[in-house]
């Protein structure tokens, strides 16, 4: 393994911003992994941390196959991360706005400059990603709809479900459809939280790229081929919105299945504690996506289930 | 007339209101929109919204339509000196046309776009950010721009910025009307966080001239409308930091500027030295500069309009 300094930039005051490479094995470039590009993509950090570790320990014992180069990049933001702020400390830019970037523009177009001329050309690009609402998924493999996407690749990952979604304007500067774009086949993994780390979850996303890199012959890493992944689009989940505003008592979460009929939640008068309104699930399904805050704005998306 | 267009549940005992005032006068069927508060720390518009509203109310004689203006399509971000909506990632500029069937937030984009649909024109103003100062300016999809710019010239500003078409711009408010034939320009002027007077009443005037122009105004207006500077009979070149540091101004904002002159240095307090002089390019008109003085590497200090071509421009 070799750990780099991809790209380095100096601040006013504080330490310098480094961005650290982790290269393992020599030849095709074959993948590059990308861990957390916003400062509160924890359970994004320490995911790829525990890739990182097990790369290396598999490097150690020579099951890296010949002919193959891994790049890990775990943190693309920690200035953001150390301060508690999910966007670019300084402006409050979204790196993963910015892609392919522009080496003579603004910083985070500078930054996303770099880290693409690093991660581009390589095979396979996979991002561990973080999603802009708040609430709790099944991990699954993300892709967007690009005329480009490899749908049998992704179920190599072994995860429940992979979800092909039509990609919206702001979605082209972002860090996978670039990728795609420019020939690499991107995948982005969510393995159901963003701020905190969730050990069980995060071990399925980095068991899965193991998996992946198993199934493609970059390592050999011998592991249970996990599920067979149903590819699901948007079309394929029913969306449940709340119909009041209020606390949010929540009896049903990510990865259960539920009957139609049955009751997912509670929203709550937040000052008598009275129930303003039950939330059924109106399909016989799975929980694919659930609000988890406590607090539920109206008319917001609460649940996303997957039809039987 | 005050009236919601948006009304829904916050957690506890609020709403999230969005709301237009409608002034309306006489058998005139034009309506023309002014939006503004997409971000909650540029404030310019609000002046803009406050005096146009004043100036009606003591000539609605002289109205012969409608005039909807809308202070804060942000509201919670005005109100809690925050640019993005509080609680939702995406920038709201971002996010238009929006879905019926999406987040709370991306419902209420789409709702916007639907009462702003059909308006004989949109006027979108936006203040920068809280680290650039912008001369008066429009910004025009290039696609857009044959029918715009006329428009645009009514409005008593210096410069029309005529930029190419791009994706991620496609989701943009002011793209999204146009793109169902609802002529929207953006207006760029000012400062984040600021009010500068000068160019609110500066536009108003512009927008009371468009109105006359419009025939639904039937008063005075000022003479003294601008000329502004079209960007396809130039040049627009971009100076970004390239050192971090502190900047220190060595130019006005809105000046004319030759080529080899100082715009600023960025120093090193710690050290007392100077890690870059940045020079114009070129010769031509500062309409952008930075006022925030902390830089990064690739922080956007300075914007010059030149007749001549120049290094890094678009």
């Amino acid at each position: 393994m070799k750990q780099e300094i991809l790209f380095q930039m100096k601040s006013p005051y504080r330490d310098d911003f480094k961005i650290q490479g982790f290269r393992f094995g020599e030849g095709e470039k074959s993948v590059a992994i990308v861990g957390a590009m916003r400062g509160d993509e924890i359970q994004q950090q320490f995911t790829c941390s525990q890739v990182v570790k097990n790369l290396i320990e598999l490097e150690n014992e020579g099951r890296i196959l010949p002919g193959h180069e891994i790049l890990v990049i775990p943190s693309a933001n920690h200035f953001s991360m150390n301060i508690n702020k999910r966007f670019w400390a300084m402006d409050n830019t979204d790196i993963n706005r910015m892609f392919p970037g522009y080496d003579k523009g603004e910083t985070t177009q500078r930054i996303a400059s770099a880290l693409f001329e690093q991660v581009r050309g390589f095979k396979y690009g996979i991002q561990l990603a973080s999603f802009y609402m708040p609430g709790e998924f099944i991990p699954h493999v993300r892709m967007m709809d690009t005329g480009f996407q490899n749908t049998k690749l992704a179920k190599k990952f072994g995860l429940p479900y992979v979800l092909i979604r039509k990609p919206k304007p702001y979605d082209t500067t972002v860090l996978n459809y670039n990728w795609q774009v420019f020939d690499t086949q991107a995948f982005s993994i969510y393995s159901g939280d963003t701020d905190t780390i969730n050990k069980e979850s995060a071990k399925i996303a980095w068991l899965s790229i193991l998996r992946f890199l198993n199934s493609m012959k970059i390592i050999d890493n011998n592991i249970h081929d996990g599920y067979n992944s149903c590819v699901l689009s948007d079309q394929d989940l029913k969306t449940i919105k709340s119909n009041q505003a209020g606390i949010l008592y929540s009896l049903r979460g990510a990865k259960d299945e539920v009957k139609e009929g049955d009751l997912l939640a509670k929203i709550l008068d937040p000052f008598t504690g009275a129930v303003r309104s039950e939330i059924f699930s109106p399909v016989d399904g799975t929980i694919f996506f659930a609000h988890d805050k406590p607090l539920i704005h109206q008319n917001t998306v609460m649940y996303k289930i997957v039809r039987f | 007339m005050i009236k919601t267009i948006i009304s829904e549940g916050l957690p506890v005992d609020e709403q999230l209101l969005i709301r237009k005032k409608i002034v309306q006068n006489g058998t005139g069927q034009k309506r023309i929109c002014i939006v503004t508060g997409t971000h909650g720390d540029e404030l310019e518009g609000q002046y803009v919204c406050f005096e146009l509203i004043r100036r009606l109310n003591e000539n609605i004689q002289f109205l012969d339509g409608t005039v909807e203006v809308y202070p804060a399509l942000n509201p919670l971000g005005v109100d809690s000196v925050t640019r993005g909506i509080p609680t939702f990632d995406l920038d709201m500029n971002r996010i238009f046309p929006g879905d019926p069937n999406g987040h709370l937030i991306e419902h209420t984009a789409y709702e916007i776009i639907q009462d702003l649909r059909g308006a004989d024109m949109v006027i979108d103003i936006h203040a920068s950010n809280i680290f650039l100062r912008e001369m008066p300016q429009a910004r025009i999809n290039v696609k857009m721009s044959r029918k715009l710019i006329p428009y645009a010239k009514m409005l008593n500003i210096d410069f029309i910025w005529i930029h190419d078409a791009a994706t991620v711009l496609e989701s943009t408010l002011a793209h999204s009307l146009n793109v169902i034939k609802t002529p929207t320009i953006v207006v760029e002027m000012g400062i984040g966080m600021r009010i500068t007077r000068d160019y609110g009443n500066r536009l108003v005037d512009g927008i009371f001239n468009m109105m006359k122009k419009m025939k639904m105004w039937s008063g005075t207006v000022s003479k003294d409308i601008s000329h502004p500077m079209l960007s396809t009979t130039g040049k627009v070149c971009f100076m970004n930091a390239e050192a971090s540091g502190i900047i220190i101004p060595s130019v006005s904002h809105s000046v004319d500027v030759k080529k080899g002159d100082l715009l600023c240095q960025i120093v090193d307090p710690f050290e007392g030295v100077i890690l870059q002089n940045v020079l114009s390019p070129v010769d031509g008109t500062v309409f952008t500069l930075r006022t925030y003085p902390v830089v990064y590497e690739g922080s956007l200090i300075a914007r010059i309009f030149s007749k001549t071509p120049c290094h890094d421009s678009l």
